[in-house]
């Protein structure tokens, strides 16, 4: 066995690479989810992280006990949450925040862990405790100052100390793409100081509760809307909506997805090569083999011999996989950490997962190792000792087609090549298609991201900087927001949030009024087309509507959930595709005219003269009408440094496994040809054909089965983004799907790369075959 | 050091007839060839200063023992081989200069070989195996007409797989004839086969000598099949020991072993 191995060495650890790779995935992706599921189950645990969020404009604190005794119901905490625009010194730019009130006596629902420094003393007003990952981007230790400009009043805070929260693991500013540590911060603030700030003493406007662990979450919506109706609740709703929750969700359905779809195309590649190989082996050693059976060795000796090989590609093929899950583990939790602010790591490096892995791998191998051995064993002593029989070439329709077509002779071996051993061929087919197909599929979700990118920064937000007024304003704001510094252009636009109801179907939203002509904000669908408003009626994306089963034509009962709070019908005037749509559109005209108001305000767009940021912002600090500002520029440039840091590695890691693939498969086909024809091919040599054209017969058939599997890996690419797709959407979120010509064309060209390296390798053995040997005999 | 000394003087005598026979032009000239293979620490003398001339149109046979040298010989001549020492000349050019390039080059334009097993490629028909050289080959004649001299009219159209072990010989002299070279070498070409099928293929090799006026070198363990050559040459341990005319050439026919 050990002579076995030396002479294909380098087959079996391409072999063992391939299968690796399938258990490196499934490892790696099921113990990052695994880790990231227990962390979060931990942290949500032990700091009671709520189980339904409700917001309304104000409450007595009463309501608090009155939602205690709804059935299913737990346990309930009101609070006092609003967002301030902060002066910070390290920025020029002023940062927004999120206030929230803590109860005298600590929270009991989603209790901020401290992280450094202790809590705000409660007789001190001025003192407040931060996020830590927003202290540590400023430095604002505990007893540093800053500035804030709470419910229109400068107020100055000193940080006492730094926390995470269970509801902040992934922090975003409202409206926001990306989380921004140096934007966005979170202040909690003591309940007296918070209310005496906003005007609420005695008051709440935001309530979170625990259920019971048999409770019907739905029942426990319905009932506690019904109680905060009175006071303009905006409409509960359980975790699934809630920011931090839902995108770490998304992201562990992701790694899922990931190790159920990627690790059986690498298994199954690895086991037709493992048949292929050991195939090859037999037919090598037919006389040795038909010799010990004849001298009485039986048959599972024999069998065992050659599977003891395919059990070394399956060890190793383990124990790479294993080595490099963990690493690669290891490196998508540091990764997710830059994301995911968690306060400790449950490691959980899936013993399921090692186990399982072991066992598929071992199954692969076995498979793939019997079938080769089988045929061999069954051949009577006598007749395994001949040399094989030469192969028969027959004369199909196909032969005969390609007979007509006049094709030089080395361009017919090839064929006839393909066309003798089609089981041979189709695997080289099936695993060059499969790495053409993986590499599709892992480089849509570049384009994926990058489409959202587009089509929100290019097409649907063009404006650089967007101020969301502390109050709505008559149209007048937006001319006065031109004698605000370096503004070259203002656009108003209204947005207000709602509950959309249709019958018993009712969806929690927003509501857009497009003013005319908006040149900065515009509504875009996902062919990129600019969308223009009808002059009545409502504008509904097609995953809205579908919640709502509701189509064009019939009316929709829109409840305004922030004064005025009015309740209108308004017929739904079109549905447009836009996978990313949650929100209703409106022209301005149409939704005022059903308000019976004059237009409106409450967010005003505008292009500036970038030299003249630094006093725009300071005039926006002091401006008490500005509730918050978003920096479109900012947020683009964040999201793209983090989108080219973290895909570039992902890009590397995915190319690295899918061109595998190509090289396992096609160095190893190669190398069964070269081994098979090694005497015909020197006969060409010997026949006057220089190196190229004989390697041609060899390069040229593997080159030409890639370029047949490329399209077939297209197909198969587009399937399995497909499945991506399906099983990455929620019903908030659909992830756009268009493949770029790009994505193809760089998955074709990255494993064509790779199987023209791999013949090459095999090429240069060929080089090397010694001429007069190859015509002393017949094997 | 007694090989390298007797290799200078073959050289010297071997421009010596050179000069004495103008009149015969030399196809191939060695001088001297030597070739040692090296096993590991184990040393092969093959050759040890071989001096030989083949002339045009003629056929020589190349008898010996076998582990005489004669396929070692046979090698270097067609350019698949290199001496380790001496010289090698066919017409004018040194093969021994030659590059791999310039070896395949003259593989290809002049050079003709039959083998003992007959070397076809499995997955082209007789004809297709035919065409595989008159593709690349500079003055060809059709496969057909290939076929043909080579004793092989029909059966064009057929697998080697499909044929017997003399039609396939058959196959191969037709393939190694196509391109119409200077020289065919055959290393055994009966070797595989009955005396009857065997005395066919030496007919057909008998044929083109005659009608083309290949030059052809013919190695044989078989001593009958030297009265059909216009020249004997005999290999012992890597030294010619016999090289003469032939005085009463017969033809293959008449041969019988
Ligand atoms: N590739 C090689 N490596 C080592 N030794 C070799 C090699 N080829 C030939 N020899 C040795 O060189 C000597 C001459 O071999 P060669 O094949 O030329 O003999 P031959 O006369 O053709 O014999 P036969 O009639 O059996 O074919 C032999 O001793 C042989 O063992
Ligand atoms: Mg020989």
């Amino acid at each position: 066995m050990l002579r076995d191995l030396r002479r294909i060495w380098a087959q079996t650890l391409a072999i063992a690479l391939v299968l690796g790779c399938g258990i490196m995935v499934l490892v790696g992706a099921q113990s990052t989810q695994r880790t990231l599921v227990q962390t979060q189950a931990a942290y949500y645990e032990r700091h009671r992280f709520a189980d339904v969020f409700v917001s309304m404009t104000r409450a007595p604190v009463a309501v608090v006990e009155a939602a205690a005794q709804i059935d299913g119901v737990a346990q309930a905490e009101g609070r006092i949450g609003f967002s301030a625009v902060l002066d910070i010194d390290s920025m020029t730019e002023p940062a927004t925040a999120q206030v929230l009130s803590l109860p005298p006596n600590g929270a009991t629902l989603n209790t901020p862990l401290l992280r450094a420094g202790r809590l705000p003393e409660p007789d001190r007003p001025h003192e407040v405790a931060i996020n830590e990952p927003f202290g540590e981007a400023h430095g604002l230790v505990p007893g540093s100052r800053f500035r804030g400009v709470l419910n229109g009043q400068l107020r100055e805070m000193e940080v006492t100390g730094w926390v995470l929260s269970p509801e902040f693991i992934y922090t975003m500013a409202p409206g926001a793409l990306m989380p921004d540590d140096r934007r966005f911060g979170l202040i909690w603030m003591n309940e007296a100081a918070a209310a005496a700030a906003m005007d609420m003493a005695g008051a709440i406007n935001q309530l979170s509760l625990r259920l019971t662990r048999d409770a019907d979450e739905r029942a426990v919506i319905v009932a506690l809307d019904g109680l905060l109706d009175p006071y303009g609740g905006t409409g509960a709703h359980g975790r699934e909506r809630q920011v931090s929750h839902s995108f770490l969700d998304g992201e562990l359905q992701q790694l899922g997805a990931m190790a159920a779809f990627m690790p059986p195309i690498f298994l199954i590649v690895a086991a037709f090569l493992v048949n292929m190989v050991l195939g090859r082996l037999i037919a090598l050693e037919r006389t040795q083999i038909g010799l010990l059976k004849a001298v009485g060795y039986g048959r599972v000796e024999i069998a065992g011999h050659y599977l003891k090989l395919a059990l070394l590609i399956g060890f190793l093929g383990i124990v790479l996989g294993w080595g490099f899950g963990w690493w690669i583990a290891e490196a998508m939790i540091a990764l997710y950490g830059d994301f995911f602010r968690f306060p400790f790591i449950i490691r959980d490096l899936s013993f399921g997962a090692l186990v399982i892995s072991a066992v598929l791998g071992m199954a692969t191998v076995l498979l793939g190792g019997l079938r080769a051995v089988w045929g061999s064993l069954k051949l009577p002593p006598a007749e395994a000792m001949q040399p094989p029989a030469p192969p028969s070439f027959g004369r199909g329709g196909l032969d005969r087609m390609l007979t007509g077509l006049r094709l030089r002779q080395t361009t017919m071996m090839i064929f006839r090549s393909i066309i003798r051993w089609p089981a041979r061929a189709a695997i080289t087919l099936f695993g060059v298609s499969a790495s053409v197909g993986v590499l599709v599929m892992s480089y849509f979700m570049f384009d994926a991201v990058e489409r959202l990118a587009d089509s929100v920064f290019e097409q649907a937000n063009r404006q650089q900087i967007t101020l969301v007024l502390a109050q709505a304003q008559n149209e007048s704001a937006v001319r006065d927001a031109y004698s605000l510094p370096g503004v070259r252009m203002a656009e108003g636009a209204y947005t207000m949030p709602v509950r959309l109801v249709n019958g018993h179907r009712e969806r929690l939203s927003a509501l857009q009024g497009h003013y005319e002509g908006a040149e900065l904000a515009r509504l875009v669908d996902d062919a990129g087309t600019v969308v223009a408003l009808p002059g009545e009626g409502l504008v509904l994306p097609d995953m809205l509507a579908r919640a709502l089963g509701i189509s064009a034509g019939e009316m929709l009962r829109v409840e305004m959930l922030a004064p005025p709070r009015e309740v209108l019908e308004l017929p739904v005037a079109a549905i447009i595709h836009q996978g990313l749509g949650q929100e209703a559109h409106i022209a301005a005209p149409a939704l005022f005219a059903a308000m019976r108001t004059a237009p409106q305000v409450n967010m005003i767009h505008l292009m500036v003269e970038t030299d003249r940021m630094e006093a725009l912002n300071n005039a926006i600090k002091e401006t008490p009408a500005v509730a918050s500002l978003a920096d479109w520029g900012e947020v683009r440039r964040q999201f793209d440094e983090t989108l080219s840091e973290n895909l570039l590695t992902m890009v590397g890691i995915y190319t690295l496994i899918g061109v595998l693939i190509a090289i396992g498969v096609v160095y190893n086909a190669a190398r069964i040809q070269l081994s098979e024809r090694s005497y015909e091919l020197a006969s060409l040599r010997v026949l006057g054909f220089s190196r190229g054209e004989v390697s041609f017969v060899l390069v040229g058939e593997m080159m030409l089965l890639t370029l047949v599997a490329v399209p077939v890996g297209w197909v198969l690419g587009y399937f399995l983004a497909v499945g991506l797709v399906g099983a990455m959407s929620t019903d908030t979120i659909q992830i756009p799907f268009h493949i770029t010509k790009r994505t193809f064309a760089l998955a074709a060209l990255a494993v064509f790369l790779a199987a023209l390296g791999s013949v090459m390798m095999v090429r240069r053995r060929l080089d090397r075959v010694d001429l007069a040997m190859a015509l002393k005999a017949r094997e | 050091m007694a090989d390298d000394a007797a290799c200078w003087k073959a050289d010297g005598n071997m421009t010596a007839i050179a000069e004495k026979a103008p009149e015969k032009a030399a196809v191939f000239r060695a001088e001297g060839v030597t070739r040692v293979y090296r096993t590991g620490a184990v040393e092969v003398r093959a050759l040890r200063g071989v001096d030989l001339a083949l002339y045009e149109h003629e056929m020589v046979v190349l008898l010996g023992a076998s582990g005489s040298g004669k396929s070692t010989l046979l090698n270097i001549l067609g350019g698949l081989d290199l001496p380790t020492d001496g010289k090698v000349f066919f017409r004018e050019r040194e093969l021994t200069k030659a590059s791999d390039a310039q070896l395949t080059a003259f593989r290809r334009d002049h050079v003709g070989f039959v083998f003992q097993f007959y070397n076809l490629v499995p997955s082209l028909t007789a004809r297709e195996n035919v065409a595989l050289v008159t593709e690349i080959a500079r003055n060809p004649m059709r496969p057909e007409e290939a076929l043909e001299r080579a004793g092989l009219p029909d059966r064009m159209d057929h697998f080697p797989a499909e044929l017997s072990g003399g039609e396939q010989q058959r196959v191969a002299i037709a393939r190694a004839i196509a391109k119409r070279p200077d020289v065919l070498l055959c290393d055994e070409p009966t070797g595989a086969l009955d005396s009857k099928t065997g005395i066919r293929v030496l007919e057909a090799l008998y044929e083109v000598n005659r009608d083309l006026g290949t030059a052809t070198v013919l190695i044989t363990h078989n001593a009958e099949i030297q009265r059909i050559g216009h020249r004997v040459v005999v290999l012992a341990d890597g030294r010619v020991t016999r090289d003469e005319e032939n005085p009463s050439r017969v033809l293959p026919s008449e041969v019988s072993w």
